[in-house]
């Protein structure tokens, strides 16, 4: 789990609405055993032609990409499949915040339980923050999350929306499993009064 | 009307029963009564484990299966991929380290995870069931709480057997009327996405109800709620009912003689109570639908078969408009066109959505004295062994093979092309999968999403066909 408690970055757009886990890393790419080395395969199918030579042009490609820390995306961004490699291998690209007006469920469970911080935010901001980057990619925006805000060079302060437990642990950046460890007792007398509904290990 | 307090959803009955601790501003501890285990999503969370010094709380509640990048050619050809090969060794080495079951390469129970769970009667009413693929839903057509979940949450309830949750709120689909002839659940569920595209679900869990919904087999309702994550929602659930029972019956890990009757007797107080509220609610009528495809790249960009491809000058939106303009270019479709008569290359029959028995029985009684068309090459992937060789004992395989398709042993295959079954650049599919995203089905490759009998119907013309000039 990485922490975040605020973060100064500049910022890079992809605006597709819809962005599927396929196009964020694509399935050929789920081959690994670890979660090392998907920040380089992070949108690939979109960043590299067919010879595998970088698209000049593609955002990710050029410098203002490699010095952005936060990712503008479209709306209902992350869905299909439940593959945490999308966030890995967003993290992996050197992202620490994603911004959007909505994402899938999946991926934003597992954005928060690795500390890549989902913020969401409505239209206008997100359209403001759009012509920013094209007018002034230059930008630095502010996300403070303990007062779950992200602050625009004109000082206006939008708030966003987190649940309070996730937020907490990604401020200090603690495992969620901990907190479930913590549980053991109440798992086992939960247990003890559910009798098993299959076994498994039974032939 | 249950015993204590307001009338209950089927989704809240479950739920309640399974929340271990309840703390005010924390999500819910849910507790899992299965997690399937498959051998893509799986290896992180192990090393977590392992780098943890943790063990597995339940291995008689976990199995495991290999599908999303096992080749489809026949057992005696070795596998050549050296990262797939390391990652079935490695799914072998933490099962045996671990104590889980597996169902590996040579078991006669291999097979999609989403397929053998139900299959061996680990899927009932009831439960709750995860494992790391979002097609997980499926399971909810028995009136479980089904849902896919990340590898940090495998690690989670491979050492706990729990699951931190925020409480999802519910969504009635009621599927009112008789379906048509020619018409399936498969056109039932992509129709319901394409009126409320993709992200239309999120945050909540469908209940399909109605007269459609009610006399559906199991294995057609499976295909319904396996793709509510098409429509943004990690489950969907259907209530259990006689259909149910009987699919479960007899199956290796049913309950049996009291223990079943005392199951069922338990079952039966699943159903949503009368009175029960929904968050959210649609109605769709069986009897006005017609054979479904999608156009674009999401499976939200669906229609009716015999609709023209729309056109995105017509959308106000700027962004949905470019998202439209992006498919289409991709598709390399034109606004207004009519998809019936559209040549294609490749016809896929399998996936978790349509490769059970009475998806390939139903495909074969329209393709048996045909011939899939020269131009069209159809790949036929049964969803287990077992489904593989129950077709096999009543001579499918043989129409599918005299017809001139590709009989391959179980597994994911084309639908996601890990394994080298995947579509050329600028091919076009038609397949029965449930993702038409970019590159899905192979790099630069076109997917048109359809029913079984739709995508016979096209295996046989070389073109997009609806199925139902095809029916007497
Ligand atoms: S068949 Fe396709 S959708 Fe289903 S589990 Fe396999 S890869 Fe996922």
């Amino acid at each position: 789990m990485e922490q975040f408690t605020k973060l100064t970055a500049k910022m890079v757009s992809i605006p597709t609405e819809n962005v599927d886990t396929d196009q964020i890393i694509p399935a050929r790419f789920l081959k690994v055993t670890d979660k090392n080395g998907l920040g380089d395969n992070l949108f690939f199918d979109w960043r590299y032609n067919a010879d595998g030579s970088p698209k000049e042009d593609f955002i990710l490609n050029t410098e203002q990409g490699h010095q952005a820390k936060i990712l503008v995306a479209g709306d209902n961004f992350g869905c299909g499949s439940s593959r945490e490699h999308a966030p890995w291998a967003i993290m992996g690209y050197g992202f620490q915040a994603v911004v959007s007006t909505s994402f899938a469920d999946i991926f934003r469970n597992n954005s928060l339980k690795l500390g890549l911080l989902p913020v969401i935010v409505d239209k206008e901001t997100h359209h403001q923050l759009m012509s920013l980057i094209e007018e002034e990619p230059e930008t630095e925006i502010f996300i403070d999350l303990a007062n779950q805000t992200l602050q625009l060079p004109d000082g206006r302060k939008v708030k966003f929306p987190i649940d309070n437990f996730s937020k907490n642990c990604i401020l200090n950046g603690v495992d969620q499993l901990g907190y479930l460890q913590q549980h053991t007792s109440a798992v086992e007398s939960y247990e003890s009064v559910h009798p098993d509904r299959v076994n498994t290990v039974a032939a | 009307m249950s015993q204590n307090g307001h009338p209950k959803t089927l989704f809240e009955k479950i739920w309640n029963k399974h929340v271990v601790v309840a703390e005010e501003d924390s999500p819910s501890v849910l507790y899992i009564d299965l997690h399937l285990v498959h051998e893509v999503t799986s290896p992180q969370a192990f090393t977590g484990l392992r780098e943890k010094s943790l063990t597995v709380r339940r291995p008689d509640k976990t199995i495991a299966t290999m599908d999303h990048g096992i080749p489809t050619t026949p057992p005696e050809i070795p596998i050549s991929d050296i990262m797939v090969l390391k990652q079935i060794s490695q799914l072998e080495k933490n099962c045996n380290d671990f104590g889980i079951p597996l169902h590996g390469l040579h078991s006669p129970n291999r097979g999609i995870v989403h397929v053998i769970g139900p299959e061996l009667g680990l899927t009932q009413p009831g439960m709750t069931i995860v494992c790391g693929d979002s097609h997980t839903s499926t399971h909810g057509a028995f009136g479980a709480l089904a849902f896919g979940i990340g590898t940090s949450e495998i690690e989670h309830v491979l050492a706990t057997q729990c699951l931190l949750q925020v409480k999802p709120k519910t969504y009635a689909v009621k599927v009112e009327g008789q379906l048509p002839k020619g018409v399936s659940s498969k056109d039932i569920i992509l129709n319901l996405i394409s009126r409320i595209g993709i992200g239309g679900g999120t945050g909540y869990v469908f209940e399909y109800m109605g007269e459609a919904i009610r006399g559906l087999s199991m294995e057609e309702r499976m295909t319904i709620c396996n793709m509510s994550i098409e429509g943004g929602a990690r489950a969907g659930m259907i209530a259990p009912d006689d259909i149910t029972f009987e699919y479960i019956a007899g199956r290796p890990h049913a309950p049996q003689g009291e223990a079943w009757d005392a199951a069922v007797a338990a079952w039966r107080t699943l159903p949503t109570d009368a009175g029960a509220t929904f968050d959210k609610e649609i109605v769709i009528d069986a009897s006005k639908l017609e054979p479904m495809i999608t156009y674009g790249t999401n499976p939200g960009m669906g229609m009716l078969i015999t609709q023209p491809v729309p056109d995105p000058m017509q959308i106000g939106d700027v962004s949905e408009r470019q998202t439209l303009e992006k498919a289409l270019k991709y598709m390399d479709l034109q606004p207004g066109q009519s998809l019936l008569g559209k040549k294609v290359d490749v016809v896929f029959l399998g996936s978790c959505t349509n490769s059970r028995l009475s998806d390939l029985r139903l495909a074969a009684s329209l393709l048996k004295g045909h011939k899939v068309a020269d131009n069209i090459q159809m790949m036929v992937v049964p969803g287990s062994q077992q489904v593989k060789q129950q077709a096999e004992a009543e001579g499918i395989d043989k129409i599918f093979k005299e017809a001139g398709a590709d009989w391959r042993e179980a597994g994911c295959s084309m639908c996601i092309a890990m394994n080298g079954d995947q579509l050329a650049p600028g091919q076009y599919a038609v397949s029965t999968s449930n993702r038409n995203f970019e590159g899905r089905q192979g790099k630069g490759g076109r997917t048109f999403l359809a029913s079984p009998l739709t995508a016979v119907a096209t295996a046989i013309t070389g073109q997009i066909t609806d199925v139902r000039t095809m029916l007497n």
